[in-house]
């Protein structure tokens, strides 16, 4: 999930550079601007000036910031442009945040990209805008400044800014608004300019509003599917619910018959040699129709039948028996071993042993999958809802054969990715679909099609051992995982499908001295891809449930025992995504500040149970402390805490809401989900059968506590999951003496009394 | 004796043909749907009057996403046929201010909680809470509890504040 960045500071530069007085968002006149009333048309007016690829100042001192990675919820679309509005000092009254399309040029043949990263995965959205993003608020500033020094006759660093404002020594204000004309003229020195220091910031670590909350609440915001295009077409696909199954038969006539439906066309093969990043697309049968009702109908009346193929027989049902064998048998990779774990634990005072087992789980965005296409001989237009709009545009490069010139994706707001939308494989369908018909499509994914149809975050089981000696001191340490990899069919090759699956610095490596972690590849036709956090929630479940049992059999508090194992205070090495370091100190830090929150070691009220677990998420530090009881199998979560250090914080508030929601998707997740395989296909059909947590389920609140922070920020999407579960697990262990081992946790729950 | 043959309209003015279909008030506008009475008020609001704000989440009536009020009462929109809404007032997101355009206090509380993360299921969310409101303008956590429409991004929390906001702003408090 790591977005590439091929984007230097050098290369940055020059772009701003070129940019200074280009027009560069929304302005290019588009085919479907008059069909479908482009605001960010209407929002920018007729003058303005560009003084580089991200900000816009109007003669009115209305300043314009895009915002280049979508927003699915996470919260860019505020976040990014306060960054630059900082480094600016603009007025944040007086901004306003336009999505920026994908940016990308020809450059002879080759894309060249506009913007730098603009992907949402890996939570890097945020640690990408502050290595370059904040130079691009520090230029505008620097331009600004400029200007008013030519102005003014005075030497620019007599020069103060200030929310909108250059200020002279004798108190003279000039404007933002009319500086912007002379200084969009001026051109940036190569070195680039300097940036602001921590104390002069006055947006980033101030708590702000969503800058689209309004519209969602007006009804007035605009997701993918809102919009309507001219004469398109409503697509909707009929998938064999056969992992690589075929058309076996189709009789179109009862759906051709239906008012409204226009055509009905297998789903066109894609090109040859294309490959999609997470294996072919399902076969399928599309419905073409005027609107998504007849689609609807249509899509019903078809009489059609699928051939399954060799995942005809393939089954979840045996796939922990498959799991077990594989387990006594040889690793496919032996990930980390430091010192001898087999002496060591044989050795050892105490031997522990546990398995845990984690389900395919599914995304369920509330928004299913959607998309618009119009390709034209010469030109493909997209509004895309996706995580990754570059491999978007290299699904349609494939596809069509256009150049890198003419090809427009316009990412709007999702409705939740979750590391669902990093996989285009909808856009690719859309996309064949608009060429075959000649005319826009919107392709509309329903509930069914999003459960059956998903890439699902791998099944595994997690075998772990540990040898404690007399002192109750972990001295030996094992996790074996048998998992189905997240990066089969992703052209990985095949002794590196465990680097999605185990992260051979997490802890405790390089806290127990002998230690082993192998993987053990398990075969299974489901496709697989990134859920939210990916291998972290399995291994965060595995490895703190664990830690959570050996305290109990070794009689030691389970909050001391991470304590002690954690250490002193030190860097170690990290080589996974969110390193170069992991620093045991951050990770005992929120720990304790969690214990403390929840007040672990005074009693808990009768019948209740505390229970803890921390986490090492792609450079942020996360613990969860729960308070929970259950009665007549039902569970109460009394209290919830997160305790979270994700560096500097640019949006509390944002913050707040990332770590909380995870922490509640977190628990809805490990409650309620699984998906599972019969004959060949996904059971789930809808909600009913996958059943999202409803708001009576879950806490009332999150107590979130975020730690101050002078480290470069690690983006809070995905930190909020990982330590939930386990947390709850051993909550649930200590209001009950039931240990829960199993996702998901409800059928367990169910059984104590 | 044959009929003359026809002449041209001067006027320009041709008979309209008459219509039949479904009336029905959307957020106080009278509208004739012409089409399959059949059709579900969501893809009617949605592909006809491009109403937007309402939202597909399920089709089975299980996430709440496409929640709307016909006559005041909360109805998933997906499984509702446009002939079950004859002669009804539907609300729709888009019609929870009032004509003057102010606020309706879900929707202020909705903004000065910053409930929204991806936004998709909040028009359903916000139409549940107004429903409540109007029934028990005081309500307890389990009368919060009874909402049961999904999000997945975990706003429940500040969908309780913001009802709670709300309430107190429909008192005429300011919380």
């Amino acid at each position: 999930m790591n977005a590439g960045n091929g984007f230097t500071r050098r290369g940055f530069l020059r772009v701003l550079a070129a940019a200074g007085g280009a027009l560069v968002v929304g302005v290019p006149a588009r085919a479907w601007a008059q069909q479908d009333g482009r605001e960010d048309l209407a929002i920018l007016g007729d003058s303005w000036t560009a003084l580089n690829a991200f900000v816009r100042v109007e003669p009115n001192g209305r300043v314009i910031i895009g915002a280049r990675t979508p927003d699915m919820g996470q919260g860019t679309r505020t976040s990014l442009p306060r960054i630059i509005a900082d480094e600016m000092d603009a007025d944040w009254t007086q901004v306003k945040v336009i999505a920026l399309p994908l940016g990308v040029e020809d450059d002879q043949g080759a894309p060249r990209w506009l913007y730098g990263p603009q992907s949402a995965g890996g939570s890097t959205s945020i640690p990408n805008a502050w290595r370059d993003l904040r130079q691009a608020g520090a230029a505008a500033r620097w331009l600004l400044v400029q200007a008013a020094a030519a102005r003014t006759g005075l030497p620019p660093d007599q020069l103060r800014t200030e929310a909108g404002w250059v200020l002279t020594p004798d108190a003279r204000r000039l404007g933002y608004g009319e500086l912007a004309a002379d200084a969009g003229k001026l051109s940036l020195p190569d070195a680039g300019v300097a940036l602001k220091s921590a104390q002069a910031y006055r947006l980033i670590g101030k708590a702000a509003q969503g800058v689209d909350a309004p519209a969602i609440v007006t009804g007035q915001q605009k997701f993918g599917y809102d919009h309507y295009w001219g004469d398109g077409l409503i697509a909707m696909i009929v998938r064999c619910p056969y992992f690589d199954g075929e058309l076996d038969h189709l009789d179109a006539s009862a759906a051709l018959a239906i008012e409204g439906v226009e055509k009905v066309l297998p789903l066109p093969a894609m090109p040859a040699g294309t490959l999609l990043g997470r294996g072919p697309l399902a076969a399928g049968v599309a419905v073409l129709a005027k609107d998504t009702w007849s689609a609807l109908k249509g899509r019903a009346a078809l009489d059609v039948r699928w051939k399954p193929r060799h995942g005809g027989a393939a089954s979840t049902s045996t796939l922990e028996s498959d799991a077990g064998r594989a387990l006594r048998g040889a690793p496919t990779t032996l990930v980390r071993r430091n010192g001898d774990f087999a002496h060591a634990f044989r050795t050892a005072a105490r031997r522990i042993q546990a398995q845990y087992v984690v389900p395919f789980v599914a995304h369920a965005t509330m928004e299913p999958q959607n998309c618009l296409v119009r390709v034209d001989p010469d030109h493909a237009y997209l509004m895309a809802a996706t995580q990754t709009p570059r491999s978007a545009f290299d699904v349609v490069r494939q596809i069509t054969g256009l150049g890198p010139g003419q090809i427009s994706i316009e990412m709007p707001r999702i409705g939740g990715g979750f590391g669902r939308r990093l996989d285009n494989d909808y856009v690719a369908e859309a996309v064949l679909l608009a060429k075959a018909a000649g005319k826009p499509i919107k392709l509309q994914w329903t509930r069914e099609d999003d459960l059956g149809h998903d890439v699902y975050r791998p099944f595994g089981v997690h075998a772990l051992a540990a040898g404690v000696d007399r002192k109750g001191r972990i001295v030996a340490w094992r996790q074996h995982l048998a998992s189905t990899s997240k990066l089969w069919r992703r052209g990985v090759p095949t002794d590196r499908l465990w680097t999605s699956e185990l992260y051979p610095d997490d802890p405790p490596a390089g806290m127990v001295a002998n230690l082993e972690l192998a993987w053990f590849a398990l075969d299974f036709p489901l496709p697989r891809g990134n859920w939210r956090a990916p291998g972290h929630t399995a291994n965060a479940f595995a490895v703190q449930s664990f830690l959570d049992e050996i305290a109990h059999a070794t009689h030691q508090d389970p909050f001391k025992l991470r304590l002690a194992l954690l250490g002193t205070p030190r860097l170690l090495p990290y080589a996974s995504h969110g390193g170069p370091t992991l620093d045991t100190g951050r990770l005992a830090n929120v720990l304790q500040l969690a214990a403390q929150r929840i007040g672990w070691g005074s009693r808990a009220p009768a019948g209740h149970g505390r229970g803890l677990a921390c986490h090492f998420t792609f450079g942020g530090y996360v613990a969860h402390a729960f308070e929970v009881s259950v009665s007549d199998g039902k569970l109460a979560i009394h209290r919830a805490v997160a305790a979270a250090d994700v560096g500097r914080v640019i949006d509390p508030n944002g913050v707040d809401a990332q770590i909380g929601g995870g922490t509640l998707d977190a628990l809805s997740t490990a409650l309620n989900l699984a998906i599972t395989v019969h004959d060949g296909a996904v059971v789930q059909q809808n909600f009913p059968d996958y059943p999202l947590a409803r708001m009576a389920e879950m806490p009332r609140e999150v107590e979130v506590i975020q730690v101050p922070s002078q480290a470069d920020p690690a983006g809070a999407g995905e930190m909020g999951v990982p330590s939930a579960a386990p947390a709850l697990a051993n909550a649930i262990f200590a209001a009950t003496g039931v240990r829960l081992r199993r996702m998901p946790f409800k059928p367990g729950i169910a059984r104590i009394g | 004796m044959p009929l003359p043959p026809p002449t041209p309209s001067v006027s320009g003015i041709v008979p309209e043909p008459r219509r039949t279909g479904v009336e029905l008030t959307v957020n106080g506008e009278r509208y004739m749907h012409t089409g399959d009475p059949d059709m579900p008020l969501l893809w009617w609001l949605r592909d006809v009057l491009r109403l937007t704000g309402t939202k597909y989440g399920c089709g089975v009536g299980a996430c709440g996403a496409c929640t709307v009020l016909v006559d005041g009462k909360p109805a998933r929109a997906c499984l509702t046929p446009v002939l079950a809404a004859r002669g009804r007032n539907v609300t729709t997101v888009e019609g929870l201010a009032d004509p003057l355009g102010r606020l309706h206090p879900v929707q202020r509380a909705w903004i000065d909680e910053d409930v929204p993360q991806c936004g998709y299921c909040q028009a359903g969310q916000l139409l549940a809470a107004a429903e409540l409101l109007a029934r028990r303008p005081q309500p307890s956590d389990a009368d919060i509890d009874a909402i049961p429409n999904l999000c997945r991004c975990g706003t429940y929390p500040r969908i309780r504040r913001a009802i709670r906001r709300a309430a107190a702003i429909a008192r005429g408090e300011t919380p």
